[in-house]
C-alpha cells in the first residue's frame, strides 16, 4: 500500500518538475539566454601573492605599517575602520609609547564631563579607529549619496579577499569600446571590472607616485601602495592569523602523532584477535575447526 | 542487551562491587559500549562515522556554551559581539572557527552516515526505530544549523531568516500569520535573533536525548553489518571494547586531524564572505545561498519554478523540499527488498550510485546562481531523487533478483575478508567460552 502511494505521490512531484522543465527549455530554444554584461567584462582578481598566504605564512610587519601610513592619508579621509583599536597596533610592530603618540594624533568623539555637549579629545591606545563621518547619513551626504563602506573585515567580506582589493586599487581604466552604452558609468561612477557591477562611485584612490611618503624610504607607487593597503586590510580582518597558524601547526603535529598511535593502537588490538586464534595454516583447517567447535560445546553454544 | 551471549558485568575490585549494587552505571556502560556488547565483527569504516557525529555533536555543544558567555543576542551588538570574540577573547577566534568549521563536519559525518544506511539497508526491519531516530535527529541538526546561521546577524544571516521563514508563507490562508508568528514581526529584527539564540541554545540538548533514543534503539537488534546478514551465533560478533573502540578511536583521530586543518588553514573557505557584512534590511545581496550542507535541498526548492495544477510553483517547491526528507520516514516501507546489503543486490547499486552523483549535482546547482540552465539541470536532479525512493526503488523490489547471501557473518568473513578471519568460539576474549 505505501509502496503504491509512494509511485503515486513521487509521479505527481516527477510530472510537475517535468512540467517546469518544459517550459523553461522552451524559453530556453526561443529566447536564449544572453550572457549578461557583467559576466563579459568582470575579472576575476588578479594573482598576487602576500607573505602571510600558505599554512606558514606571516605578515609582513613592515608591509603593514606603510599599509597603516596609506590607510591614515588616504582612506580614512572617507572609510572607518572602526573594529580596530590603537592597541592592536601592537601587532603591526609599534612599542606602546609609539602607539601612544599615534593615537593623539586622531580625534575621538567625547562627551564633554562638565557640560554634557559632544565634544572631541585626543585619541587612547584603548579607542577604537574614530570614524571620519559622524554616522551613515551624514557619509551619503559627502559622496554623492554613495556609503563608503567600513574596511575592518573588507578582506574576509569579498571573494578574493587581499588580492581583490589589491586589483580594485590598481583596476580604474576607461570603459572598453565594446562595452554596452547602457553600462557606460554614469556620473559620479568609475569604470573598474573588478568591482562587481563594473562601476563603482569610488574615484580612484590612489593616483600617483608618492601620493604617501613612506617613513622606511620606500617609492611609493601605486602598485606598491595598493599592495601595503590590501596586506594591512587582510590584517585588520584577520588579527589573529599568525598565532592561529603557529597553534595550527603545532596541532596538526600533534593530532598526526595521535593518528599514528590510534593506528598502531587498532591493528595491535586486532591483530591481537586474529593471531591468538588463526595459524599460519589458515582459519578453515579441519584440526582447528575441530577444536572450536570443541570448545564451543563446553561451552555449551551449539553451532 | 542485544545477545544471550553478551558477556555480564563482573565487578573485580570490591569498590565496584559496591557502586554497581548501589547505582549499576559501570553494568552500563560495560553492556552498551564495553565488552559486554556484542558487535558483528565484520563492520568496515564506513561504520566509524556515527561516532564521528557524536563527538562533532559534543565539540558543537562545548564550543557553543563558551561561545555564548561572549555573544551579545541582540541586533545591535550581535554583529560586533561576534567580532570581539574574533579580535579581543582570548583564543576566541579558535571557538568560533571551530564551532562554524565544526557544523561543517557535523553535517559532512551524518551525510556519510545517512548514506551508509542507505546503501546497506539499515533502515530496514527490525531497525526502523532507529532510522526513524536518526531522521529526527536530522531535522533538529538542520532547524539548529539554520538558527545557528542567524545569529552573527550578517548579510547572509538576515537574508538566510527572511528566506526561510518566508517558506511559510506559500501555505494557503495561514502562511503569512505563521510567518509573522515565526519572526516575531514583519521582517527578520530583534524579537528574530533573540527567539533563534534560545532555540539554538536548547535544542542542541534535544538532539543529544534523541541520539539516546537512537543508540537504545539500535542496541535492540544490535548493528547492522556489510553482508546485512543477521547475527546468528557467537562467531559472528566480536565485544565492542576494545575492538570497536580501537577502530573509532583512530577514525576519531584522522576526523580531528582534518577538522584542525580546515579550523587553522582553511576557516574560512566554506562560508559566505557576505556574512562579513553586518546585516543591512535595505540591501538584498546579489546571490542569496544558504551553508553548502542545504544546497541539495535549496536546489530542490528553485527547480519547481511553473504552476502546475493549478497549484503555485513556490507551494510546490516548499512541499517538495519538505518531502525530500519525510519521505525517507517510508522507506523502510518503500523499499520491501528482503535484502539489506547493496553488496548483493545488482541493479539496486546502480541506481544508488547513481542517487550520489545525483545529490552532488544537485547540490552544485544549489550553490549556483539560479541561470536557466542550473535551474534544468536541478529540475532533471529533483525528478531522479524523487523518482530513485518513490519508483525505483518500490519497483525494485518486485524486479530484482537479489545475489545469494552468506549464511552467516562468519562465513562470509571466512571465505571474503581473509584478513579479519578468524575460527570460532576460541579464546578468552570471546563470550562463548568465557561463560
Amino acid at each position: 500500500m505505501v509502496r503504491f502511494l509512494g509511485i503515486l505521490v513521487g509521479l505527481g512531484f516527477v510530472a510537475a518538475l517535468l512540467w517546469s522543465f518544459g517550459w523553461g527549455a522552451a524559453a530556453y530554444v526561443s529566447d536564449p539566454p544572453q550572457p549578461t554584461v557583467e559576466s563579459r567584462f568582470h575579472k576575476e582578481p588578479k594573482d598576487i601573492r602576500f607573505r602571510q598566504d600558505g599554512p606558514f605564512g606571516m605578515y609582513d610587519k613592515e608591509q603593514l605599517q606603510r599599509g597603516l601610513q596609506v590607510y591614515s592619508e588616504v582612506c580614512k579621509a572617507c572609510h572607518s575602520l572602526r573594529l580596530v583599536a590603537f592597541r592592536d597596533l601592537e601587532d603591526v610592530g609599534y612599542k606602546e609609547a609609539e602607539i601612544k603618540a599615534f593615537a593623539k594624533q586622531w580625534d575621538v568623539p567625547d562627551i564633554n564631563p562638565d557640560t554634557g555637549e559632544p565634544t572631541t579629545r585626543k585619541g587612547l591606545p584603548s579607542d577604537h579607529f574614530p570614524s571620519p563621518f559622524a554616522n551613515d547619513v551624514a557619509a551619503r551626504a559627502a559622496n554623492n549619496n554613495a556609503l563608503p563602506p567600513d574596511l575592518s573585515d573588507m578582506a574576509k567580506a569579498r571573494e578574493g579577499g587581499a588580492a581583490y582589493i589589491y586589483s580594485l586599487m590598481t583596476g580604474f581604466q576607461e570603459p572598453p569600446a565594446n562595452l554596452p552604452t547602457d553600462s557606460h558609468p554614469g556620473p559620479n561612477l568609475h569604470y573598474n571590472p573588478y568591482f562587481a557591477n563594473l562601476n563603482i562611485a569610488m574615484p580612484p584612490p590612489l593616483t600617483a607616485t608618492g601620493q604617501v611618503s613612506y617613513a622606511d624610504g620606500k617609492p611609493a607607487t601605486v602598485d606598491q601602495m595598493a599592495k601595503d593597503v590590501a596586506a594591512f586590510l587582510a590584517w585588520t580582518a584577520e588579527p589573529k592569523l599568525e598565532v592561529r597558524h603557529r597553534t595550527g601547526i603545532s596541532t596538526v603535529i600533534f593530532l598526526l602523532f595521535l593518528t599514528v598511535l590510534t593506528y598502531l593502537a587498532y591493528r595491535n588490538v586486532w591483530a591481537d584477535e586474529k593471531h591468538r586464534r588463526v595459524r599460519a595454516t589458515g582459519p578453515l583447517d579441519p584440526e582447528h575447526m575441530a577444536k572450536s567447535r570443541q570448545a564451543s560445546g563446553e561451552a555449551g553454544v551449539h553451532n | 542487551m542485544s545477545f544471550p551471549w553478551a558477556q555480564e558485568y563482573t565487578p573485580k575490585h570490591p569498590f565496584m562491587r559496591w557502586i554497581d549494587q548501589r547505582l549499576p552505571l559501570p553494568r552500563l556502560v560495560y553492556g552498551s559500549v564495553g565488552g559486554g556488547y556484542p558487535v558483528p565483527r565484520n563492520l568496515n569504516f564506513w561504520w566509524n562515522y556515527g561516532f564521528l557525529a557524536l563527538i562533532a555533536l559534543g565539540l558543537q555543544i562545548i564550543t557553543g556554551i563558551v561561545l555564548a558567555m561572549h555573544f551579545a543576542p541582540a541586533d545591535t551588538m550581535a554583529f560586533d559581539s561576534v567580532e570581539h570574540i574574533m579580535r579581543d577573547v582570548n583564543q576566541g577566534w579558535l571557538l568560533r572557527y571551530a564551532h562554524s568549521n565544526g557544523a561543517s563536519f557535523f553535517f559532512l559525518v551524518t551525510y556519510i552516515h545517512i548514506f551508509r544506511g542507505l546503501y546497506f539497508g539499515s533502515y530496514k526491519a527490525p531497525r526502523e526505530i532507529v532510522w526513524h531516530l536518526g531522521l529526527v535527529i536530522l531535522l533538529l541538526m538542520m532547524a539548529t544549523a539554520f538558527m545557528g546561521y542567524v545569529l552573527p546577524w550578517g548579510q547572509m544571516s538576515f537574508w538566510a531568516a527572511k528566506v526561510i521563514t518566508g517558506f511559510f508563507s506559500a501555505i494557503p490562508l495561514v502562511g503569512t500569520a505563521i510567518q509573522k508568528w515565526l519572526l516575531g514581526g514583519y521582517a527578520p529584527d530583534n524579537p528574530t535573533l533573540v527567539r533563534f539564540f534560545s532555540l539554538h541554545y536548547l535544542l542542541p540538548f534535544v538532539i543529544a536525548g534523541v541520539v539516546v533514543l537512537h543508540i537504545w534503539a539500535l542496541h535492540i537488534p544490535g548493528s547492522n553489518n556489510p553482508t546485512g546478514v543477521d547475527v546468528k551465533a557467537p562467531q559472528d560478533t566480536i565485544p565492542f571494547h576494545p575492538y570497536y573502540t580501537a577502530k573509532d578511536g583512530f577514525g576519531a583521530a584522522v576526523f580531528l586531524l582534518l577538522l584542525a586543518v580546515m579550523i587553522f588553514f582553511l576557516p574560512n573557505s566554506l562560508g559566505d564572505p557576505v556574512n562579513y557584512q553586518p546585516a543591512n534590511p535595505m540591501s538584498t545581496p546579489a546571490h542569496i545561498v544558504p551553508e553548502w550542507y542545504f544546497w541539495p535541498f535549496y536546489a530542490i526548492l528553485r527547480a519547481f519554478n511553473t504552476n502546475f495544477l493549478w497549484i503555485p510553483a513556490k507551494l510546490w517547491g516548499v512541499v517538495a523540499m519538505f518531502a525530500s526528507i519525510i519521505l525517507l520516514f517510508f522507506l523502510p516501507w518503500l523499499d520491501k527488498s528482503p535484502v539489506r546489503s547493496g553488496h548483493y543486490r545488482p541493479v539496486f547499486k546502480w541506481f544508488f550510485g547513481l542517487l550520489i552523483v545525483d545529490v552532488a549535482v544537485l547540490g552544485y546547482c544549489g550553490g549556483s546562481p539560479p541561470t536557466e540552465g542550473i535551474v534544468m539541470l536541478s529540475q532533471v536532479g529533483s525528478a531522479y531523487y524523487f523518482a530513485h525512493f518513490l519508483i525505483i526503488l518500490p519497483l525494485l523490489s518486485w524486479f530484482e533478483t537479489p545475489l545469494a547471501l552468506p549464511n552467516s557473518i562468519s562465513e562470509s568473513v571466512l571465505h571474503g575478508e581473509k584478513a579479519e578471519a578468524a575460527p570460532i568460539g576460541m579464546g578468552s576474549g570471546r563470550p562463548s567460552t568465557a561463560v
